[in-house]
């Protein structure tokens, strides 16, 4: 934890013994919860390896991959839309005239405020047959996440240096040639990030559906529960699934802003000074 | 108007549960996130170990997995509740990563000046916590704390769909007994949730002002 690093000294002797002192005692307590916890599931039956059965069968995985396949295609659609409709707005925002910036900004602090759910409860109240749950969760989530993403989008191109965009008025660029050529293709570079780390947020927002009857990972994994009766080996799958699915999101995450640092440090803007003195 | 007059009581009651709910959540959230976030930078290391594996295994599982390790997976520890304290368990659980997060970027934002000259007049670590960076550390977070506190008020929502009768859980009631309100009743709860989020967001933009440097 190179980071953290200076918040303590490089311990000493002294200080040696203490870390090791506290280590051990904050290892065996940890031990200790962890076993207490693994006992009481065990005398409740819940680790008996006949509940582990169930995922032996492939009727129950197919179950799990039919919701983990409904999760995902809620989620890709939800991130489809979510980026156009925050684009939309974004654009909206940042537009030259006050009353398409209100629209925008209204749009935006209402959408924002709402609670995902109330949203998806009430769309799938209002149009029961029209959308169903499927829609009822990716609309919703379109609205919410459109929302975040055009903060994330105005932010993004307001970051860009305003050099950037006096400059290209000043070639005679026109105002979407200055958005499209000249400040989004800067602005992405440090929006992406961001933009994948939301993906997470919507991908773990699906499960909200479990409760408009939208048939995904976790609806799916209810019911397994409940006729096999084998609850935490299902919760542990569940959630060993999301979080391999997350990290890995999240992993891409961390590879786009190196590969976008690196991009930036590949062509090497040759310094003043090294032309002065080229010259002399 | 006249018809969410009408249910008054159902609606007020439903965000009296909510806050409730979301008030206990807020409390524990707050004081388990500090506490992770304190373990997360200390030199013990089973300490920092636990802390960003909690991090991590909460802000990957949606909310939903959260609420149903506590209404069904730890009920089989023997453990018999109401569904407003699992709920309460489960929202503040959730609630401490992220509340754990935003202090440790608070931490870390603290100038590394201070932690030294904490350390060079003999500060232990858990007195420079306590009494130097720490203070520091929760102001400059107040903002995403305050973030996330929108998030968990929003968030308390799920616990509709595990036995309490919170304001999303009213409006699916509500729903099932009078269809033809559905515009009416959407508009009202939707109007109560950003009126909460709306005071949320004042009382950490107050918090912010008068806690801000001298």
């Amino acid at each position: 934890m190179n980071d953290t690093g200076f918040l303590y000294d490089a311990p000493g002797p002294r200080a040696r013994r203490r870390i090791l002192a506290a280590s051990v005692l904050s290892g065996l307590a940890l031990v200790a919860a962890v076993a207490w916890i693994v006992v009481r599931f065990n005398d409740r039956g819940q680790f008996v390896s006949d509940l582990w059965l169930p995922f032996d069968d492939p009727s129950v995985w197919s179950t799990i991959l039919e919701g983990l396949g409904n999760t995902l295609k809620a989620a890709a659609m939800a991130i489809a839309f979510a980026i156009t409709f925050g684009a939309v707005l974004a654009a909206g925002r940042l537009s030259d005239h006050a009353p398409v910036r209100w629209v925008a900004n209204l749009v935006v602090e209402v959408f924002r405020a709402i609670p995902l759910l109330i949203m998806m409860i009430g769309l799938f109240a209002a149009f029961p047959e029209s959308l169903g749950p499927l829609w009822s969760v990716v609309i919703a989530l379109t609205l919410y996440n459109g929302s975040l993403l055009s903060e994330v989008f105005r932010a993004g191109v307001n970051g860009v240096p305003s050099g950037q965009r006096e400059a290209a008025f000043a070639l005679g660029l026109r105002k979407t040639q200055v958005m499209t050529l000249v400040l989004l293709p800067q602005a992405v570079r440090t929006m992406l990030p961001v933009i994948i780390s939301q993906c997470v947020v919507t991908l773990k927002d699906t499960a909200l559906g479990r409760i408009v009857t939208y048939q995904e990972l976790l609806l799916a994994g209810g019911t397994i529960e409940v006729t096999y009766q084998n609850y935490v080996p299902t919760t542990v799958v569940l959630g060993a699934i999301y979080i391999a699915l997350n990290m890995s999101v999240s992993s891409i995450a961390q590879l786009a802003q190196r590969w976008l640092s690196r991009a930036r440090k590949g062509a090497p803007v040759v310094p003043a000074a090294t032309i002065e003195d080229a010259v002399a | 108007m006249g018809f969410l007059w009408d249910n008054h009581t159902v609606i007020l009651d439903a965000f009296g549960e909510g806050l409730i709910l979301s008030g206990w959540a807020a409390l524990f959230a707050l004081v388990t996130g500090t506490l992770l976030a304190v373990m997360r930078v200390s030199p013990v290391p089973p300490l920092r170990w636990t802390g960003t594996a909690y991090v991590s295994v909460l802000r990957n599982t949606p909310l939903v997995l959260c609420f149903m390790v506590f209404t069904s997976a730890i009920p089989h520890l023997g453990f018999t509740a109401e569904p407003l304290t699992w709920a309460i368990w489960a929202l503040s659980a959730y609630t401490a990563a992220f509340v754990c997060e935003a202090v440790r970027a608070g931490i870390m934002s603290v100038p590394r000046g201070q932690a030294e000259a904490a350390r060079a007049v003999g500060m232990t670590f858990g007195q420079s916590m306590r009494l130097v960076i720490l203070p520091q550390a929760l102001r400059a977070a107040v903002p995403p704390l305050g973030n996330t506190m929108i998030a968990m008020w929003k968030n308390s929502t799920v616990a509709a769909g595990f036995g309490v009768a919170e304001g999303a859980g009213a409006l699916h009631d509500l729903l099932n007994e009078y269809a033809d309100k559905i515009w009416t009743l959407f508009i009202g709860i939707a109007v109560g949730y950003m009126v909460v989020v709306f005071v949320i967001s004042a009382v950490f933009r107050l918090i912010e002002r008068t806690w801000r440097y001298a």
